[in-house]
């Protein structure tokens, strides 16, 4: 396999599933030219008049569709680990005796190792999207067919966009649907809130295939996706575990070295003077970021502080802000709880996003970076502040991308990290993986101390007399190799096999994931 | 199969064990060791777990053993621990003792009236607590052989405290350690006394007789070593007889630098429980408050145990504060800033403490022997509190650092 050195000295490979790459060239500088990948041109006489597109069962509609061999098939991480029909529609393909599909999901998680059997037997041929928990061993041990593909949700939809992907088919879950197709999220036994990871998929793939456990007559309104974009529509018995599709209730985490880090952003914000009337924040659904809106929701109370928006991951927490009129918006990307969605359906400022508006990168510009700070998490953070949030320190692939690389695009880049977990240091001298380059991540908050960026000469000025417990990231560093022991050492990996790589969010090679022996 | 001599094992295996491991000795008639190592950390720490465990099995010259060590990304410190731990319940009399480095950080003394309003207790069998303890910024922090230790398990903490005093870094609380009562604390001080302690902790104190013991004990330890630091105790009082005999033991030694009252034990023993409102405390803890002060140390308040009710706690941190106690006890480290802000100083405190500083200072500047404040004379020891006051409020960002250029 030949690899290439990128912009950022990462050894990428020029050709990955046979198609030829373009290495990281720095950031903002690679812009592709020409015109965008378009759909078929349809037309509605093809259609019913009477606007029922529903069929039989979910193998009819991929028959009809045309499903064949080396086929690219969508699916969307709303349902996460409750998710029962993407495993249902892989045992379909593969009772149709189709192979080498290549899975396109926005994101997979741990109930997904189901597919794992489809990957040994050649059902699938590959993943682009995220390869989590047991699908992250499997493919770091060297066992699937091509190489996985990493990108971020801004990314999906740029290589949708750009024609880089281009989606046969895609099966879209719908907690709730019309028969012609008009889908939504918020409502139904199966709600998840939030479709708009599915929204480019429904506009750009060949054949759109809705699968809800809740036909509503026509119109299902209001719609999250459209009907118009939609070609057949099926009726199953249930999409999945609605326990596992939201959590009740998302919570703060309960260690007190978490609750630490949360409580030293929530401060980070004021004393940067970032916290200031009509400010804007962003904050995941993890532990220690719930804990962080919590004690940010006191200081803004405590200082009369409204902020104009929030952009989420929604939980029951930054619902409150809403509600109590801390925030004139909360900006969703995804709906965490079912406060979340309950919100989304009664509270007109609670609004729907997708990464069209918020990540994009062929977008006119989009939300994430106009964002004052974000505060996101990561499994390394390098001396150059670079930073990673695929892999662990032992070389394993075991989380996707998320939105976390678009996020880095933010006004001031915060993460929220322990300096250690039980032996592991989270700060390292090089990352295992790049995921995002240093230049973009201003500030990494840990319990042992707070370092800020040495390129955001702004930010250390302005922090000039907190209490906070300002260091370098070299300082915290060599405090943790101390504990540990000394430095960790590196995991021995064939540099002659990448099994997965790592795009950037305009499509070009970031890094690569070796096998791991 | 083979036949074993004699098995032992230590330390906690298991999915949930974190920063722990769990070791296994089996020892066989003859041949070589076996050395069976699985971890968490294999990768990144694989080959250095190796070297220690075989360092450790050298220096307490194991032989013909089978050692299996299941790792969940133990610390050094533990990790050597829990072996010597198991390799001593194979050997109870081994004398000798495997001892980590003394942390760089950790080489202050301490003083006899520091301030302690905070003493975080942490259970002294269980590693994944220390190494971030001290950045909570507890005044104290005790590792617990008493109540906290299973009875099977004495062994293995004071092995496992012993090594957290030297290797672990504090982040400058004062180190402080509970043994377990008298006469098995006795037993407790020598894996405590050379290894970096400022202050021990002695439970259940029910007489003056009981501090000397442990004042022999300990003395006899610091010659034995040639420890220079000194070190204080804080016998806890939670008996009727305890609170009776207050004053005897809080004056039984020159190293008593604090009396504290422990609520649970106590109330048990006058058959009664705790309450939140505390009227069936109130007299053991003015008591003992007026018995530490005549004895001219601090007084220190029970734990308040409900760690989700921090308007409870920092009401009755308010109260001990009022009726004379200078520190309160904490079982969870978000408990720590609630008690340092209800033990700030009300302003009146601080104007009253910024006048005796300023008259302290004029009357330096002048060469005068005597301070006084109008018409009163200043004890030394009266402005060494309004210094610490000063101090206190400088900290909590109260008073500006700069007060005095700003008066």
């Amino acid at each position: 396999m030949k690899l290439v050195k990128n912009a950022a000295s990462r050894l990428v490979p020029v050709e990955v599933n046979g198609e030829k790459q373009i290495p990281y060239k720095g950031f903002g500088i690679y812009k592709p030219k020409g015109r965008m990948a378009a759909p078929p041109i349809r037309s509605c006489a093809d259609y019913p008049a009477d606007g029922n597109k529903v069929v039989k069962s979910l193998k009819d509609a991929l028959k009809k569709a045309g499903l064949k061999d080396g086929m690219t098939i969508s699916t969307h991480h709303h349902l996460r680990n409750g998710d029962v029909l993407t495993n249902y529609l892989f045992d379909i393909i593969k009772e149709m005796g189709i192979k080498n599909i290549r899975w396109f999901p926005s994101a997979s998680f741990p109930c997904h190792q189901h597919l794992i059997k489809y990957l040994e037997d050649g059902t699938i041929h590959h993943i682009e999207g995220s390869m989590n928990g047991p699908l992250g061993r499997f493919t770091s041990e060297g066992k699937m067919k091509g190489i996985g593909v990493l990108r971020s949700h801004g990314g999906r939809y740029q290589s949708i966009q750009d024609g880089e992907v281009h989606i046969d088919i895609a099966v879209i879950a719908s907690p709730t649907a019309d028969p012609f197709g008009n889908a939504t999220g918020d409502r139904g036994k199966s709600a998840c809130g939030l479709l708009g990871f599915a929204l480019g998929d429904s506009e750009y793939a060949d054949n759109v295939i809705v699968v809800t456990d809740n036909l509503v007559p026509f119109p299902c309104y209001p719609w999250q996706i459209q009907g118009n974009n939609v070609d057949s529509v099926v009726q199953i018995d249930s999409l999945g575990d609605p326990a596992k599709i939201v959590s009740g209730t998302t919570e703060v985490t309960k260690s007190p070295d978490r609750l630490l880090i949360a409580e030293y952003v929530a401060q980070f914000f004021e004393d940067s003077g970032i916290m200031k009337e009509g400010f804007s924040f962003q904050a995941g659904a993890g532990g220690t970021n719930l804990a962080f809106a919590v004690y940010l929701k006191e200081k803004m109370k405590a200082r009369g502080i409204k902020a104009r928006f929030i952009r989420g991951g929604s939980t029951k927490y930054l619902v409150e802000m809403l509600e109590e009129g801390l925030t004139d918006y909360i900006l969703d990307g995804q709906t965490f709880d079912l406060e979340g969605v309950r919100s989304m359906r009664e509270n007109l400022g609670h609004v729907n996003t997708s990464p069209f508006t918020s990540y994009n990168y062929h977008s006119k510009g989009n939300f994430a970076s106009i964002v004052d700070a974000v505060v996101l998490g990561a499994t390394e953070v390098d001396l150059n502040f670079n930073a990673n949030v695929v892999t662990h320190s032992d070389g394993y692939l075991l989380h996707g991308i998320g939105g976390w690389q678009n996020c880095l695009f933010s006004k001031c880049t915060i993460l929220a990290i322990p300096s250690f977990r039980d032996r592991i240091p989270v700060i390292v001298d090089e990352v295992t993986t790049l995921v995002g380059p240093g230049e973009l991540i201003d500030v990494v908050i840990t319990e042992r101390g707070t370092a800020i960026n040495p390129r955001r000469k702004d930010l250390i000025k302005a922090l000039k007399g907190s209490s906070l417990p300002i260091k370098s990231i070299r300082e915290i560093y060599e405090e943790v190799i101390e504990l540990c022991g000394g430095a960790p050492a590196k995991p021995k990996v064939n540099k002659d096999n990448v099994v997965a790589v790592i795009k950037w969010v305009d499509g070009t090679l970031l890094d690569s994931v070796f096998q791991v022996i | 199969m083979e036949e074993y001599l004699k098995t032992a094992s230590a330390g906690k295996r298991g999915d949930k064990i974190r920063s722990d491991c769990y070791v296994e000795i089996k020892l066989r008639k003859t041949g070589k060791n076996k050395l069976d190592i699985k971890s968490k950390v294999s990768v990144m720490y694989g080959n250095d777990i190796r070297r220690s465990a075989e360092d450790t099995i050298e220096f307490f010259e194991l032989k013909h053993a089978d050692i299996l060590i299941e790792d969940y990304g133990a610390l050094p410190s533990a990790l050597t621990a829990r072996i010597e731990t198991a390799v001593k319940r194979l050997f109870p009399k081994l004398q000798k003792e495997y001892l980590p480095e003394f942390n760089k950080n950790n080489t202050d003394a301490t003083t006899k009236d520091r301030l302690r309003r905070s003493r975080l207790y942490l259970p002294g069998n269980e590693p994944k607590f220390y190494p971030n303890a001290g950045l909570h910024k507890p005044d104290g922090i005790i590792l617990d052989l008493e109540d906290s230790v299973a009875p099977s398990e004495k062994d293995a903490a004071q092995f496992l405290v012993r090594n957290s005093l030297r290797a672990v870094n504090f982040y400058g609380a004062e180190r402080m350690v509970r043994i377990n009562q008298l006469p098995k604390g006795i037993e407790d001080l020598k894996f405590i006394v050379p290894h970096n302690i400022h202050v021990i902790l002695i439970p259940k104190c029910e007489s003056a007789s009981q501090v000397l013991d442990v004042e022999k004990e300990v003395l006899r330890l610091k010659k034995e070593f040639t420890i220079k630091n000194e070190i204080y105790f804080m016998p806890i009082i939670e008996s009727a007889i305890g609170v009776i005999k207050a004053f005897e033991i809080a004056s039984a030694s020159i190293y008593n630098c604090a009396l504290a009252i422990g609520l649970e034990d106590y109330t048990a023993d006058i058959g009664t429980q705790r309450t939140d409102e505390g009227k069936e405390s109130f007299f053991a803890r003015t008591f003992l408050v007026n018995a530490a002060k005549a004895a001219g140390i601090q007084a220190i308040d029970t734990v308040y145990s409900d760690v989700s009710n921090m308007e409870g706690l920092r009401d009755s941190v308010i109260e001990a504060k009022r009726l004379g106690f200078e520190g309160k006890g904490c079982i969870h480290p978000r408990q720590i800033k609630v008690i340092h802000e209800a033990f700030l100083p009300t302003s009146d405190e601080i104007d009253r403490a910024k006048k005796i500083v300023l008259a302290f200072n004029e009357a330096k500047t002048k060469g005068i022997g005597v301070v006084s404040l109008g018409s009163k004379m200043i004890d030394a020891p009266v402005v060494k509190r309004a210094k610490k006051i000063i101090d206190i409020a400088i900290s909590h960002k109260v008073l500006s650092a700069d007060w005095i250029e700003n008066q």
